[in-house]
């Protein structure tokens, strides 16, 4: 078991340090955030509602996801490694979960900058809708991750990533407002937790298969 | 009296398609354990196809095929040198050697790369290496676990003249040591070809 | 062919005669309702088309399901061909969702209907699994990640369930209501009659879809071996 964590922390590891030798896909997600927020004030009419740009940030927070997870595989697709690492791995599904804490990690920092940009552009954020960033970002990781590596496989892969992700995503945004906005909160967290639990086991049992023939 | 060499690897009958594409159709071979398998045939035959099979990453569609060994007990060399880029050598083999279970990780590490002429560049970057070097590193990673085969897909192409003596080196005494089965396609008319024990011809299918 | 299964003109023909059935009791038997009137018989093919759909999806993802448990190559094929089904009769039913929608309330889309919404993101999804299939090379790579993606599918169907559920209650108020059909003896009937009419013809579909493919690809086999 120790075996297994230690291999996942291995493969996050590996990919923590890829970005912070490539220095390229944090800084865009980062910067895109930002820019997304400044169109959305613009796209606001003066009459829309207070709460209109608690939507707005889901979809700032989904689409810089989409722009992390567009990239996650590509190291590992360069050179074959990730052959390698599916002929070395004891438990392929070490792989995934490697994958999606290395993701977490990075959406989590664009979300450090959204999150106070957000704040300051539009409105305050209270402690249950940085909860709902908090949890449907872990359902974003999990998912994307696994999704990601099947559009990996296909012709057309940017386009093919954001067609797999984004129905799967609607709960999540679901999740994320309703923390944002709702009066009882509670709800909308405790389903998030239901989907980060239900899609997570779901993505850990079902990476070997996609991986392997 | 020695004991029947047992199979380390049994083919009947095999058979890969993709769709409606056949790739490879009724292959059948026994490679016995300490054996070297010389995989032939022009390309598009089908050999990197078979040697996929044989270390794990592909299926068959038809027939069977029964690799002895245990799944982590197999060192492939592919086309590609399967490493990461923009990690150094030592990062690579290190990350491999900890998924492998490797003993004496640090040990084993520095003992291929310098029997690989690696060790100099050894903190370098693989994005920053010449396609001979690479190409030793692959061989640095599909050796790391001392493997009980090995599979080796056309491995002299990508290599220089003095990585290929390296390789050749290292084959022999693998053979000699009784210590291993292998399993190599090539075009490569040289030393190794000398050490198989049995061959296979693939024909387009 | 197999002789243990009814042979398919068999069904077929049986559920025309149930298709009919249908209609005579839809336009006959059962009485109109009072206030939606004769637009309301729709939802006696509406109803049953969504129910179809899902059976269909769940079909599809068992398959997926034995597929990556026993690497059987028919499994593929029944498994896309069931995702295929549930995906014409998802569009189906929005098709006739929004008719009834129209019909009723004047709208031909409404968010406040939430079985409507759920096949709107379920349809997106089961397009997607068409897209996905399509960009990847035939081999069990197609196959095995067509099959993890329809059972996501199924996982998909409860939790969007919920989360309309969740969002037409706290973030969207509700701003038309239906009750649920209370049925009477005679509708009752009609709707099951309407019911194993449409489950028996995409069935039928089912079967002959199946049929077909599997043509197809002993056709390109062959083709493929007198090439050599």
């Amino acid at each position: 078991m120790t075996a297994y964590f230690g291999d996942v922390a291995a493969l996050a590891r590996k990919d923590l340090r890829l970005e912070v030798r490539a220095r390229d896909t944090l800084p865009a997600m980062a910067l895109f955030v930002v820019a997304t927020l400044v169109v959305f004030h613009f796209a606001l009419p003066a009459t829309a509602s207070g709460d209109a740009a608690y939507g707005l940030l889901w979809v700032a927070i989904v689409f810089t996801a989409l722009l992390g997870l567009g990239r996650a595989w590509a190291p590992d697709g360069e050179a074959g490694a990730l052959d390698g690492l599916v002929l070395a791995t004891a438990d392929r599904s070490a792989i995934w979960l490697g994958k999606a804490l290395a993701t977490l990690a990075f959406l989590a920092v664009a979300e450090v900058v959204a999150l106070p940009a957000f704040a300051l552009f539009f409105a305050p954020l209270d402690g249950p809708a940085v909860a709902g960033v908090v949890l449907a970002s872990v359902g974003i990781c999990a998912v994307g991750s696994l999704v990601s590596a099947m559009a990996a496989a296909a012709r057309g892969r940017e386009v093919m990533l954001p067609l797999l992700f984004l129905p799967l995503a609607i709960p999540l945004v679901v999740g994320g407002v309703g923390s944002s906005v709702s009066s009882d909160p509670g709800t909308f967290l405790a389903f998030l937790g239901l989907y980060d639990a239900v899609f997570a086991i779901l993505s850990w049992a079902a990476f070997e298969y996609v991986v392997t023939e | 009296m020695p004991a029947v060499a047992e199979a380390a690897v049994l083919a009947a009958g095999l058979e890969k398609r993709y769709g409606p594409r056949a790739v490879l159709r009724d292959i059948s071979f026994r490679l016995d354990a300490g054996g070297v398998l010389l995989v032939t045939g022009p390309n598009g035959a089908g050999k990197t196809t078979l040697l996929r099979m044989v270390a794990g990453l592909a299926v068959p569609t038809r027939g069977s095929l029964h690799v002895a060994v245990d799944r982590r007990d197999v060192g492939y060399v592919a086309h590609e040198p399967l490493v990461y880029l923009e990690l150094t050598a030592v990062e690579n083999l290190d990350l491999f050697g900890r998924l492998y279970r490797v003993d004496e990780r640090r040990e084993r590490i520095g003992m291929l790369l310098e029997r690989f002429g690696l060790w100099d560049v050894r903190h370098e970057r693989v994005s920053a290496y010449s396609r001979g070097m690479t190409q030793r590193l692959a061989l640095c990673r599909a050796l790391l676990h001392d493997p009980a085969l090995v599979v080796l897909d056309e491995p002299h192409s990508a290599l220089d003249d003095e990585g290929a003596a390296l390789l050749d080196d290292e084959l022999a005494a693998r053979v000699a040591g009784a210590g291993g089965t292998l399993v190599l396609a090539t075009h490569d008319p040289g030393g190794v070809t000398a050490l198989a024990t049995s061959r296979l011809e693939l024909e387009r299918a | 062919m197999s002789t243990s299964k009814p042979s398919l003109k068999a069904l077929a023909s049986l559920a025309v005669a149930l298709a009919g059935a249908a209609v005579a009791m839809i336009f006959f038997i059962a009485p109109e309702d009072a206030d939606q009137g004769l637009s309301q018989k729709i939802f006696y093919v509406h109803v049953p088309i969504a129910l179809t759909a899902y059976a269909c999806f769940g079909l599809g993802a068992w398959k997926a399901l034995r597929l990556l448990q026993t690497r059987g190559e028919r499994y593929d094929f029944e498994s896309y061909t069931g995702i295929h089904q549930g995906t014409i009769f998802g569009a189906l039913t929005l098709l006739t969702g929004s008719i009834w929608a129209k019909a009723s309330w004047g709208v031909w889309w409404t968010w406040s209907s939430n079985q409507l919404v759920l096949f709107l993101v379920l349809f997106l999804f089961y397009c997607a699994y068409f897209m996905l299939r399509f960009s990847i090379a035939p081999g069990p790579q197609r196959e095995r990640i067509s099959a993890v993606y329809a059972l996501f599918g199924v996982a998909l169907i409860p939790v969007s369930f919920f989360a309309i559920r969740l969002a037409s209650d706290f973030i969207h108020p509700t701003v038309f209501t239906r009750d649920g059909p209370q049925m009477t003896g005679e509708m009752f009937a009609a709707f099951c009659t309407a019911w194993a009419a449409i489950t028996l013809l995409a069935y039928v579909m089912y079967r002959t879809e199946l049929a077909g493919k599997r043509t197809d690809l002993n056709l390109r086999e062959l083709r493929e071996m007198l090439a050599q």
